[in-house]
C-alpha cells in the first residue's frame, strides 16, 4: 500500500466533511471531550493504549523470553503454548508481545525523527524564503520522485540492514512529505502581520521558527504525525515481510508472518495474527485521528 | 492550443531532468558504499592483486564521470551491465520480468478502474445514506492494511479453503489460461488494495461538483438522479477523476513488489528483492532506475492528462 494511498488526503476530506455533526463540543477539559467523543474515536484510542501498554511490559506479560526455543516447530494452539509456536519453536504470543515493542518502537523512532527534520527544513524554507527555500523545495521534488518503497530497498543495499540504518533511511525517505506539509502550512504563517512585527523587533530566524510558527501549524501537523505513523509502520513492515528490514532474532510482525506463511497452506490462521495485529493498529490510529481532525476544524469553524 | 503544447513540451522537459538526476542518484548512491563493490562481493579475505583484477574488471580504476557516463550510455543502449551473482547481461534478466509485471498491473488496472468508478458513483448518488457509509468504513478499513495481510486472506479462503485458485503464480501448466489462472489471485489483491484510495477520490470529486448550482437547475429541470451524475457531474469531475486513476496504475508498478513476494511471481519486484538480499548492486541500480523512470513517466501523464482535461489549469498562475 504505498505512494499514492497516502491516508492524508482522504481523512483530511472526510474530517472537513463531518466536522460540523461531531465536532464543535467546545470544553477545556480533555476527559470532557472524550466522553463526547464517538464510538470509533474510543475505540481507536484504547486499541492504542492497549498497544502502547503491551510494548512496554512485554518482558513481564509474555510467557516465555523474545528469542527462546521453547517447544516443537509449528506445535498447534494448546494451554501450554496459547497460540502455538513458529518455525524455529519459539512462542508465538510472545513474540507478538515483543513484536508490539520492535516494529511500534521503531516505527515510532524513525517517525519522530522524519518529523524532526523535515519539519525543521519546512519551517525554516518558509521563513527563509529566497534561495534556499528554492534547493530544498527543488531537492524534495526529486526525491519524491522515487517510489519510497524503493529508494528505501536501494538505500538499504547500500548501508547494509540493521535497527539504526532502517530508522534513517526511513526517516529520511519519509521527511520529504513532511517537509512539504510544514512548508505549506508554515508559508499561510509567514504571511501574517505578526511575523512582520517579529522580524522588525530584531527576533533570530530561531525564535520566529519556534515561538511564532510552530504553535500555529502544530495542530495538523500533530494528526499528521498520526498518520505519517501509519505509513511508516506499514512500509517497515513490508520491509520485514520481504527480509530487508528488522532482522532475526528480533521480533516482528512483518518477518513473523513471513516465516510462518507455509502454515496458511495447512487453513491454519496463526500467521494472518500478526498482520492483523499491524491493520488493527493502523485501524485504531486513523479513528483517531480522524476524530482529532474533526475536532480541531470544528474548533477553527467555531470562533 | 499553442499554449497547451508549451505547457506539455515544459512538464515532459521538467520529467526528463527529474529523471536525469534521478539516474545520478542512483549512480553516486553506491559511491558512498564503505569501500567498494570489488571488496564488497570480495570480502575481507581477498588478496589485494585479486581486489585489483576484479576492480579493473568492474571498471572501478577509472574516474567517477567516466563510469557515469559510460554507465548511462549503456543503458540507453540497452545494456544494463552484468550481474554480480551470476554473472548474466542484466537486460536478459530485467526484459522479460519487467513484461511480467506490467501484465500483471495491467490486469489489476482492468479490474480495479471500473470497479472504483462504479463504487464510487454509487455512493455519490446515495451519499450519506447506508451503501456509502457502509463503503466508506469498508475503504478506510482497507486502507489501512498491509498488503500481505490482504494477499494470505485471499490466499486462505479462495486458494486453501475453496480451492478455486492456485496461490502459486508459477505453478500453473505453461497454457495461456493456466497462467491468467496465477495471475488472478495476485491482481485480485492490488485491486482491493487501489480500489478503495480511487473509489473515494471519485467520490470526493462527484459530490465537490454535486454541490454547485447548474446541478440544482439539472434537478429543478427533473433530470432523474443517475442522469445528473452521468450526463451533469461526471464530465466535470473527470480531471480528479482521471488524475487518481493514472496515479493509482503508477501506483500499481511500483506496489508489486510485496505482492509479487507473496505468490512467487516472476516479476521485476520479486528480482529486485532478491538482489537486495544477495547485494547484486547492478542489479539493484538497474530495478531502481526502471521503477522510478516508469513511476516518473506515469505522473507526468496524470499530470498533462489533468491539464488536457481541464483547461481551467492553464491559467492557474
Amino acid at each position: 500500500m504505498l505512494l499514492p494511498k497516502e491516508p492524508s488526503m482522504t481523512v483530511l476530506a472526510r474530517g472537513s466533511a463531518v466536522s460540523s455533526a461531531t465536532g464543535g463540543r467546545l470544553s477545556p477539559k480533555w476527559l470532557k471531550a472524550l466522553a463526547a467523543a464517538p464510538l470509533s474515536a474510543k475505540l481507536g484510542l484504547f486499541i492504542v493504549i492497549f498497544y502502547v501498554g503491551l510494548a512496554l511490559l512485554a518482558p513481564w506479560i509474555s510467557p516465555y523470553g523474545e528469542a527462546e526455543i521453547v517447544g516443537p516447530q509449528f506445535s498447534a494452539w494448546s494451554s501450554e503454548f496459547l497460540l502455538g509456536t513458529d518455525n524455529l519453536g519459539r512462542d508465538m504470543l510472545t513474540r507478538l508481545i515483543f513484536g508490539a515493542r520492535n516494529t511500534v518502537g521503531i516505527a515510532f523512532a524513525a517517525t519522530l525523527l522524519a518529523f524532526a527534520v523535515g519539519g525543521t527544513l519546512g519551517i525554516f524554507s518558509a521563513v527563509a524564503g529566497g534561495w534556499p527555500d528554492h534547493l530544498l523545495s527543488r531537492t524534495v521534488d526529486v526525491l519524491m520522485a522515487i517510489p519510497q518503497l524503493i529508494f528505501s530497498m536501494f538505500l538499504l543495499t547500500i548501508f547494509g540492514m540493521s535497527i539504526p540504518v532502517l530508522i534513517v533511511v526511513i526517516a529520511l525517505v519519509d521527511s520529504t512529505r513532511v517537509f512539504r506539509l510544514a512548508r505549506a502550512l508554515a508559508m499561510n504563517v509567514t504571511v501574517m502581520d505578526y511575523i512582520d512585527v517579529a522580524r522588525l523587533r530584531g527576533e533570530s530566524w530561531l525564535w520566529i521558527m519556534r515561538r511564532e510558527i510552530l504553535p500555529n501549524i502544530l495542530s495538523p501537523l500533530v494528526a499528521e504525525f498520526g498518520l505519517r505513523f501509519c505509513f511508516v509502520f506499514l512500509m517497515i513492515s513490508a520491509l520485514s515481510f520481504l527480509g530487508l528490514g528488522i532482522q532475526p532474532p528480533t521480533a516482528d510482525w512483518g518477518s513473523m508472518v513471513r516465516d510462518n506463511a507455509t502454515l496458511i497452506t495447512y487453513g491454519d490462521i496463526s500467521p494472518l495474527l500478526p498482520a492483523a495485529a499491524i491493520a488493527v493498529l493502523t485501524i485504531g490510529i486513523n479513528y483517531v485521528v480522524d476524530w482529532f481532525l474533526d475536532k480541531s476544524s470544528g474548533l477553527r469553524e467555531g470562533q | 492550443m499553442r499554449n497547451i503544447l508549451v505547457l506539455i513540451a515544459n512538464r515532459l522537459a521538467t520529467g526528463v531532468l527529474t529523471l536525469w538526476i534521478v539516474s545520478v542518484i542512483i549512480f553516486l548512491g553506491v559511491s558512498a558504499l564503505p569501500g567498494d563493490i570489488a571488496t564488497e562481493v570480495l570480502g575481507q579475505g581477498a588478496s589485494p592483486e585479486t581486489v585489483a583484477a576484479f576492480r579493473i574488471q568492474l571498471g572501478l580504476d577509472l574516474p567517477l564521470h567516466e563510469r557515469y557516463v559510460a554507465w548511462l550510455s549503456g543503458i540507453l543502449h540497452g545494456d544494463f551491465g552484468t550481474s554480480l551473482a551470476n554473472h548474466r547481461p542484466i537486460s536478459d534478466l530485467v526484459f522479460g520480468r519487467l513484461s511480467s509485471t506490467l501484465e500483471l498491473a495491467l490486469l489489476a488496472a482492468v479490474m480495479a478502474v471500473p470497479l472504483a468508478l462504479a463504487l464510487g458513483i454509487l455512493a455519490a448518488l446515495y451519499r450519506n445514506g447506508v451503501f456509502d457509509r457502509v463503503i466508506n468504513m469498508l475503504t478506510l478499513t482497507s486502507i489501512s492494511f498491509p498488503e500481505f495481510f490482504v494477499a494470505y486472506v485471499l490466499i486462505l479462503f479462495l486458494s486453501v479453503k475453496t480451492g478455486l485458485l492456485p496461490s502459486l503464480a508459477g505453478s500453473s501448466d505453461g497454457t495461456v489460461l493456466g497462467r491468467i489462472e496465477g495471475m488472478i489471485l495476485p491482481a485480485l489483491t492490488l485491486t482491493l488494495v487501489v480500489v478503495a484510495h480511487m473509489m473515494r477520490m471519485t467520490r470526493a470529486a462527484l459530490v465537490g461538483v454535486l454541490a454547485s448550482p447548474y446541478i440544482e437547475m439539472a434537478k429543478l429541470k427533473g433530470v432523474s438522479p443517475l442522469g445528473i451524475i452521468t450526463r451533469h457531474a461526471l464530465p466535470n469531475a473527470l480531471a480528479p477523476i482521471i488524475n487518481v486513476v493514472v496515479l493509482n496504475l503508477a501506483y500499481l508498478i511500483v506496489g508489486v513488489v510485496v505482492v509479487e513476494v507473496v505468490f512467487v511471481y516472476p516479476g521485476l519486484g520479486q528480482l529486485m528483492v532478491d538482489s537486495v538480499q544477495k547485494r547484486d548492486i547492478p542489479v539493484v541500480q538497474a530495478c531502481s532506475l526502471i521503477f522510478a523512470a516508469t513511476y516518473i513517466l506515469l505522473n507526468l501523464t496524470a499530470d498533462i492528462l489533468a491539464t488536457v482535461t481541464n483547461p481551467r489549469l492553464l491559467h492557474r498562475r
